[in-house]
């Protein structure tokens, strides 16, 4: 039950309160330039979030495995080589070549398979997928699941890991589905000559992360109404929402810390 | 080579403001958003960048007479992720505070779209000072975006400029949304806005920047 708890605050947090596109600028590119029509933008997002999960379970499973220090593949085979028990390994130091080659071999693979056995659906997803060897979006998950499975106080498994990347593919088609909707409708409207294209989609877009920013502090809520005996710093949830989601993520100093105390943020 | 092909100065030149990788070009737009809260986040980034594009492109250069079609997009990034985890090894060893601020946006330079785009249309194709000026204009282009950028976010959301205050904040209520993400998003849009508004004035070569992503 709890673990389903946290399973739940992980998804809820990737998918809207740490949206990959409109938090955490990931994926920008898919979002300002496949974001005119709604099939289309709805198509790309499930490629993404298709490819996502892919790369995170092959990611995952090399990063536990052989990657990490100590794992236990690459510790065997390096006390079986020096015939000393008390060797460790560490190869932190590929894990970022690993994961791109990771990224660009299931987006190769996945090409070759969907080809193969669904050819219809190839041809919606046809001209997405070798786009998605360069979104950032696949990297940034890979990236965030190696800061928690490498962290020994979380040591994620490959359910958290999976249930977070799926859900970050999910926001990213949230996102880019509403911004093509909003798009779609701004084809009627008298857009000055200079904003037209990017210019007023990133405008909109941040309209819509200030509309997301309306999510954060709904983690520490869900975690009180869950985990009541598990949250005492959840006590005050509607004191300082940002400061709080912003503890919460793996990289607390993304934003600087004067901005906790912006005024936008107060209450 | 054609007659028509730059020489290095003019691409050293080109990269820097009528080719600008962000404005002109809209590459590179993940980093230009979350990087540029503050101006030492977002030269600390650009310096990474230039490293990482100038030494990829001229070691692509290098290689350029073995490269084969269908696998040079992958060889591209593993250079590229080669040569950012070695920025990231620097600035985790002796920027360790700058390091924890960019968090993951040091290893994301891997799949800036610059780099492997200047990687295929010029690295690929050109003699190494050819590829190298590229690399330096285009970097300092990229530089000079995230500079305007984190210019705008950082005198308006902190009331400073490289963490050096310049109005006291009872002068200046700060503007905390100019931090957060969505500053980000409209400072770009309205910057964006007015570089084509200038551009379209002047009538340059070419009159609105392509959309495509």
């Amino acid at each position: 039950m709890e673990h389903l708890a946290e399973l739940i605050l992980i998804a809820v947090g990737a998918a809207v309160i740490s949206n990959f596109v409109l938090t955490n600028f990931v994926g920008i590119c898919p979002f300002i330039g496949v974001s005119r029509r709604v099939d289309m933008a709805f198509g790309m997002g499930c490629a993404v979030t298709f490819v996502i999960s892919i790369a995170a379970l092959l990611s995952w499973t090399f990063t536990w495995f052989i990657l990490r220090p100590g794992a236990p593949l690459m510790t065997w085979i390096v006390r079986t080589v020096t015939g000393d028990p008390a060797a460790t390994s560490d190869l932190m130091i590929l894990s970022y070549i690993v994961y791109i080659f990771v990224i660009a071999s299931s987006v190769q693979l996945v090409e070759m398979y969907v080809r193969k056995f669904h050819r219809s659906l190839y041809k919606s997803f046809g001209v997405y997928l070798p786009l998605i060897t360069t979104n950032c979006a696949i990297l940034f998950a890979c990236l965030k699941i190696m800061a928690y499975v490498t962290d020994p106080k979380e040591l994620w498994g490959l359910d958290k890991a999976l249930v977070l990347a799926i859900f970050g593919g999910v926001g990213f088609t949230i996102a880019i589905v509403i911004m093509a909707g909003i798009r779609e409708e701004l084809d009627h409207c008298d857009v000055p000559a200079s904003l037209k294209g990017a210019a007023i989609t990133l405008i909109v877009a941040g309209i819509l992360a200030m509309a997301f920013m309306g999510f954060s502090g709904v983690d520490a809520n869900l975690r009180q109404a869950m985990l009541p005996d598990k949250a005492p710093a959840a006590t005050q949830p509607a004191t300082q929402p940002a400061a709080k989601h912003l503890a919460a993520a793996p990289w607390p100093g993304v934003y600087p810390r004067s901005s906790r105390k912006g005024p936008t943020e107060s209450p | 080579m054609a007659n028509d092909a730059p020489t290095p100065l003019e691409r050293f030149l080109r990269g820097i403001l009528p080719e600008n990788p962000v404005y002109r070009q809209l590459l590179g737009m993940c980093p230009t958003l979350a990087v540029t809260s503050g101006m030492r986040e977002a030269m600390t980034m650009a310096g990474a960048v230039t490293f990482v594009l100038l030494c990829a492109n001229v070691l692509i250069s290098l290689i350029r007479g073995l490269l084969k079609p269908h696998l040079r997009i992958l060889v591209f990034t593993l250079t590229i992720a080669t040569f950012v985890t070695i920025a990231d090894r620097f600035l985790s060893a002796f920027l360790p505070e700058m390091s924890h601020k960019l968090g993951p946006y040091v290893p994301l330079i891997i799949v800036n779209c610059i780099i492997i785009c200047r990687c295929e249309v010029c690295a690929s194709r050109q003699s190494i000072p050819a590829a190298a000026a590229d690399a330096i204009g285009q970097s300092l282009g990229f530089a000079l975006a995230l500079a305007s950028i984190a210019t705008v976010r950082e005198v308006l959301g902190s009331g400073s400029w490289f963490g050096v205050e310049l109005v006291s904040e009872s002068l200046w209520p700060r503007w905390g949304i100019m931090l957060l993400p969505p500053g980000a998003f409209l400072t770009l849009g309205v910057l964006l806005g007015g570089a084509n508004w200038v551009s379209n004035r002047r009538s340059v070569r070419r009159p609105v920047a392509t959309t495509e992503g």
